[in-house]
């Protein structure tokens, strides 16, 4: 050290031993790679779900699932970049897609949209709309609550002349891939104009930063709509609103009309499971359920842990669902899980 | 030997001979080798701080560079008119920065406009105003407010203020300032309460401890013989501020209002709350807009093409390209303001 008064300086070792003491230190507190341990990252929708899984899948057989919520669109470019076992997304990939990266992919859980309002006097589900005029809405067609459209389809509900204020993401995200394909299939205006995808060019409105972002606006602003996971629709006593679903039936959001929707959802016709569940033709179907896909290589490089991965999913599909709907997830119905272990058995090497 | 020693005392040390380095007069093999160590060591500890501060410049230099070539396929693709284009459609693929960058600088205009004369006031207070047992606790009551969260300010700002704003002040500016000829279209639209005057004056709080600090700092360095020349000449209070004070600190204030300016402009999580993160250009004031940092804190994690990814790159391009001709404009100004004062 500069105006140091010791004689000699220190020897090497003992200058150097404090580095590599926190060398050490720094060492031992990463982990060593485990065999059997999983790895997955994307959609933030089904994180609350992978979490909890993956602590009752560690509990019971000791296998260490990880899980990053870094959003659908991440969690596809790790997969195709191999750096994790599966991948997770709301917005399901095509069939050329995953052929080309010799992927496969199949549902894990059902999630939806709902289309929430702050007018005062309305209570949840007392508003129907349906999805042309829902579409109108987000497109600034419809300005005023008491527009004809509207108060066509609400006969006993008190609806002022207030302007309309939409809210809607800011973040790109699962939730608007599935609201704005359902409008997109519904309504050819909004085709025309929008389109569909994680983000889109809303003609108007505010953007909320997640779902707790738009219910904090939709709160906040009155006279105002915009569009939730179920699980925020029901949780934080939102006014939700009723919408008329393919088969021309008003439903309410709930557990039931989206398990309906589910079910109903023509699974058997679409390869690698590609099909978006908006707009399903049950009867008591909620029009806005979609569901969360895991995708996974075709022929894994490491056997081992491909194995580990499908024992955890198994066990997710089989024994996992009770716990999906203690967190207001929809189960996927008995005969979706048995078509996709078929594909598991002719599609995975 | 030629090696510069520093001054001691106002008196130049002259280059000793080895034999009197080490103080004691003695040339042999210890005292040469001693100082043959000190002068390794000094130029080792020369060449550490050397590299650190280029290190700052290459980190500097590299994320720029990054972040051009990260946006070059927005550049490409879209040119210069990435630049004034409003548009913003992740479907079609059609991006343009002018609604982020408008957003940008105009609620860190709102917010400039807010904090000067406040952070103004509370460094006049604090330096001549208040009574000696009061600067302490206020004094430290402003830096607390420094040392909150931004993300605090945005909760704060959503659910604190924004109703505020929706119920008692937005509708009256709508009905009384809305009417006004030439800057009516500014203060016309609903009371959503989100929106650019929000986000401004949410702003305006968060980079008051700033500006102030500083500036409670530089005019406590101006001599009180000079203070008090102009007191005893008959000047009031506001004129000796606003005469020796000022004048004497303005390029310090200076730099305290674009330390402000800069953390405005950089500010994400605070404006994302209560900016509202709609793509439209608007005029009003009481319409929501958008900013850079919002926008890439909100899009980045599902940019899922990457001509989308490349545009928010080459917005995080832009901010850099605005904060540095911000500060370019600040030195500029220093230096004419020194030229000025004869320096």
């Amino acid at each position: 050290m500069i105006g140091s008064r010791q004689s000699r300086p220190l020897p090497l070792f003992r200058r150097v031993r404090p580095a590599l003491a926190a060398l050490a230190l720094i060492a031992s507190t990463v982990p060593a790679a485990q065999a059997g341990e999983v790895t997955g990252a994307g959609s933030s929708f089904v994180y609350p779900l992978m979490s909890q899984w993956s602590a009752d899948y560690s509990g019971a057989t000791g296998t260490k699932v990880n899980y990053t919520s870094i959003g659908s669109g991440a969690g596809i470019a790790q997969i195709k970049a191999a750096t994790i076992d599966f991948g997770a997304s709301d917005k399901p990939m095509a069939s050329e897609e995953l052929t080309q990266f010799g992927l496969a992919q199949f549902p894990i859980v059902i999630g939806g949209v709902v289309p929430v309002v702050n007018i005062e006097g309305v209570a949840a589900g007392k508003l129907r709309l349906d999805g042309d005029t829902l579409a109108k809405i987000f497109l600034g067609t419809i300005t005023h609550w008491n527009d004809p459209a509207i108060v066509a389809l609400n006969p006993g509900v008190k609806l002022g002349g207030d302007t309309i204020s939409v809210v809607h993401r800011s973040d790109g995200s699962g939730t608007t891939f599935n609201f704005v394909n359902y409008l997109d299939k519904v309504s050819p205006d909004w085709h025309a104009k929008v389109g569909e995808g994680t983000s889109v060019n809303w003609p108007l409105g505010v953007g909320g930063k997640g779902n707790e972002g738009v219910a904090a606006y939709v709160k906040q602003i009155r006279n105002s709509v915009g569009y939730v996971e179920l699980e925020y629709a029901l949780k934080t006593g939102m006014s939700y609103v009723s919408l008329k679903n393919h088969a021309g039936n008003f439903v309410e959001p709930s557990l039931a009309t989206f398990e309906a929707a589910a079910a109903s959802a023509k699974w058997s016709t679409a390869k690698d499971f590609n099909l978006v569940i908006t707009d399903a033709p049950g009867e008591q179907a909620w029009p806005i359920a979609a569901s969360v896909f895991v995708i996974v290589y075709r022929q894994p490089k490491d056997a081992a842990r491909s194995k580990s991965a499908f024992e955890f999913f198994r066990w997710a599909l089989e024994k996992g669902q009770a716990r999906a709907k203690e967190l207001n997830y929809v189960a996927l119905p008995p005969a979706l899980v048995k078509d996709i272990e078929k594909y598991w058995a002719s599609e995975i090497k | 030997m030629a090696r510069r020693r520093p001054r001691r005392g106002g008196v130049p040390v002259v280059s000793a001979p080895p034999a009197a380095i080490g103080g004691l007069g003695v040339d042999d093999a210890r005292t040469r080798a001693r100082a043959a160590a000190e002068t390794r060591q000094d130029t080792v500890f020369r060449l550490v701080l050397a590299s650190s501060a280029t290190l700052v410049l290459v980190v500097l230099g590299a994320a720029a560079i990054s972040m051009l070539w990260g946006g070059r396929l927005a550049f490409e693709t879209f040119g210069w008119h990435f630049i004034v284009s409003d548009e913003w459609d992740a479907v079609e693929h059609r991006f343009g920065a002018f609604v982020p960058i408008y957003g940008t600088l105009v609620s860190s205009a709102i917010a400039m406009v807010i904090a000067i004369p406040v952070s103004f006031g509370i460094a006049l207070f604090l330096t001549e105003i208040a009574p000696a047992w009061m600067r302490g606790p206020v004094g430290a009551a402003i830096e607390l407010l420094a040392g909150i969260p931004s993300i605090i300010y945005g909760m704060w700002g959503l659910f604190s203020f924004v109703p505020f704003m929706a119920a008692n002040v937005l509708p009256w500016v709508d009905h009384n300032l809305g009417g006004a000829p030439w800057v009516g279209a500014l203060f016309r639209g609903p009371p959503l309460g989100i929106g650019m005057l929000t986000a401004g004056i949410v702003l305006g709080i968060m980079v008051i401890p700033f500006i102030s600090s500083v500036m409670r700092d530089v005019f406590r360095t101006v001599p009180a013989s000079l203070k008090e020349s102009a007191y005893a000449l008959g000047s009031t209070t506001w004129e000796v501020v606003w005469q020796v004070v000022l004048p004497y600190t303005r390029s310090a204030v200076v730099g305290g209002i674009f330390l402000g300016l800069g953390r405005a402009l950089g500010e994400t999580m605070a404006v994302t709350f209560v900016l509202g993160n709609a793509h439209q250009l608007s005029t009003s004031l009481l319409m929501p807009g958008n900013s850079i940092a919002a926008t890439i804190a909100n899009e980045f994690t599902e940019a899922d093409s990457d001509i989308y990814l490349s545009s928010l790159i080459a917005l995080g391009f832009l901010l850099f390209i605005v904060t540095f001709i911000v500060l370019a404009i600040a030195r500029l100004m220093l230096a004419s303001l020194a030229r000025k004062e004869g320096r």
